[in-house]
């Protein structure tokens, strides 16, 4: 034993003063996540609390009636999966093409980070912008007129930042001594691509997708002057026609019909944030499901 | 006549008619830095051709450099003359080919996120071979020959990246093997791999001396002692001596310092 006699684990004045910072700091982090966490409780409460009643199967399969005061969501309804369908088919080819191009092909010199920066930007270009590309591109000068055609462009155009970004990402994690190993034994970079990295970038790829579709169901900026109608009594036949939608009848509703009952309003939330809560949920179930499964 | 002008212990002119490879003055920069300068070397065919020198040296450069696969590292740049069967390699238009006649196997297994089956059946159905049949019977064959057919035939569907890193580093053998090379390339392939298996695997390569050439870059010195019919010595870009192994090893070098360093005297 040694004479000093020092108990084993005393503290000095210096760690205990570290042990009660970082108390500090955890107190303080966790205080500012529940500060994040708070908007939303109280959000979706209010929303289940105020619009709950309303909604009823019925709800959600008839057409809204008297001046928009009573009745159903459906031409809404029907007109958001319209708009984000068309916008699907629009941006995702365009945006994992280019991403693939970006992640295997382009060579690392001005013209990619200039492309990459472009990119960046048109992200950051606010959508009140788009909707007026919109319709001076697709409404006017390609004459699709207000139509679904012409916002679900729009709302592509706007989105494929995202579609490009999260697949790029996606390619990226897949190790790159797959693509030697492949390349090495004669692959070309395509044979390469479509053997080993989409098929285990897929998972990512169709995350990206999802969290798009949740986007740019809430849009409401970008397709009102391009295609969303005020009211329409009838669903959409093609994408040539003009259709309601959640977003801009939940905008139309809350402000522009007077007499309209309270909990109309909360109800067309509702069902319009459960929708993209679900989108979210998918996602996230699939990422999970898919990391279980992970190959390397 | 340049060709086979190398001072590797062999006969010169011998080289020239038999070699698999030659290499003639061959330099490899990345950027500013040189990682290879002028070497000189042939690889002959049925032998296995030792490479040692500690890291940094500029061995995986070499490799890299014998499979063109500067097309995909950015700022590598290859000056200088290598031929394949006699073929300007820098002259091959298809370039796809000569890489299909080059196995290589990393450092660090690297089963590809595939099964089994289909990590060796990939560069069989690259070059167009669709029958199942033949694809069962060159997946077998090369299995086989990797001596990794007995552990893994029962799980041919199971992924080839959640076996044991000895037996990835088989799968990587026998996916090279599947691409039917006659040039095979081992970049310190003993790295993460355990004794036992290190020696099945060099009793494999001893074999495969008889239908393919064979480059080892290593860094255990025992290793190319072992299995090197000649060795060859890179020390910071630079080729020290190319020499019988068994003339290494018995010390007689041309240069003091491969003495020095299979001694272990440095690096």
């Amino acid at each position: 034993m040694t004479g000093t006699a020092a108990p084993l684990f005393a503290g000095t004045s210096l760690n205990s003063r570290d042990r009660k910072v970082e108390w500090l700091v955890r107190v303080l982090l966790g205080l500012m996540t529940a500060l994040l966490i708070l908007p939303v409780v109280i959000i979706m409460a209010l929303l289940v609390v105020e619009g709950g009643p309303v909604i009823s199967w019925e709800f959600l399969t008839t057409r809204p009636v008297d001046g928009m005061t009573a009745g159903g969501i459906l031409p809404a309804l029907v007109g958001t999966v319209w708009l984000v369908v068309v916008a699907l088919i629009a941006s995702v080819p365009v945006g994992v093409a280019a991403a693939v191009y970006l992640s295997e092909y382009a060579p690392d010199n001005w013209l990619t980070r200039a492309i990459n920066l472009a990119i960046i930007n048109l992200a950051g270009v606010p959508s009140i912008v788009h909707a007026l590309f919109g319709v001076g591109a697709f409404v006017l000068f390609f004459r699709f007129g207000t139509s679904i055609l012409a916002a679900s462009l729009t709302l592509a155009v706007m989105t494929l930042p995202v579609v490009i970004v999260s697949t790029r990402e996606s390619l990226q994690a897949v190790p790159r001594a797959f693509r030697e190993a492949c390349w090495n034994m004669g692959a070309t970079r395509w044979q390469t691509i479509r053997r080993i990295v989409l098929p285990n970038a897929l998972s990512g790829i169709l995350t990206g997708i999802i969290l798009e579709v949740s986007r740019t169901s809430g849009e409401t900026a970008p397709i009102m002057f391009t295609g969303a109608a005020f009211f329409l009594p009838f669903l959409p036949q093609g994408v040539l026609d003009q259709t309601m939608a959640m977003s801009l009848h939940l905008f139309v509703i809350a402000t522009q019909v007077p007499d309209a009952p309270e909990a109309l309003p909360f109800g067309v939330a509702l069902v319009l944030i459960s929708m993209v809560l679900a989108m979210n949920a998918l996602s996230i179930a699939f990422r999970v499901y898919v990391r279980g499964r992970k190959k390397w | 006549m340049v060709a086979g002008a190398a001072p590797d212990g062999g006969g010169a002119s011998a080289d020239a008619l038999s070699a698999k490879v030659v290499v003639q003055n061959l330099t490899i920069r990345y950027g500013k830095h040189v990682a290879l300068r002028g070497l000189d070397l042939s690889i002959r065919r049925n032998e296995i051709l030792g490479i040692i020198g500690p890291a940094g040296s500029g061995k995986t450069s070499f490799l890299r450099a014998l499979n063109r696969m500067d097309e995909f590292i950015p700022g590598m740049e290859v000056e200088g003359r290598i031929t394949f069967d006699g073929r300007d390699i820098r002259r091959v238009r298809n370039v796809y080919a000569l890489r299909s006649r080059i196995g290589v196997v990393f450092p660090l297994p690297v089963g590809l996120p595939l099964t089994v089956y289909e990590n060796v059946a990939l560069a069989p159905r690259l070059r167009g071979v669709r029958k199942g049949s033949e694809l069962d019977e060159i997946v077998e064959r090369c299995l086989r020959r990797a001596a990794l057919w007995e552990e893994v035939k029962d799980r041919l569907d199971s992924l080839g990246s959640l076996l044991s890193g000895g037996q990835q580093q088989r799968l990587t053998i026998a996916r090279a093997l599947s691409q039917e090379p006659d040039l095979l390339l081992l970049d310190e392939f003993s790295i993460a791999v355990d004794p036992v298996t290190t020696m099945r695997i060099e009793d494999v390569l001893k074999d495969l001396k008889n239908e393919m050439s064979i480059v080892l870059v290593t860094n255990l010195v025992q290793q190319a002692r072992r299995l090197a019919d000649r060795t060859a010595f890179f020390l910071t870009g630079e080729h020290v001596e190319t020499s019988g192994t068994a003339r290494i090893f018995s010390g007689i070098v041309k240069d003091p310092r491969t003495h020095d360093y299979i001694e272990g005297r440095f690096g």
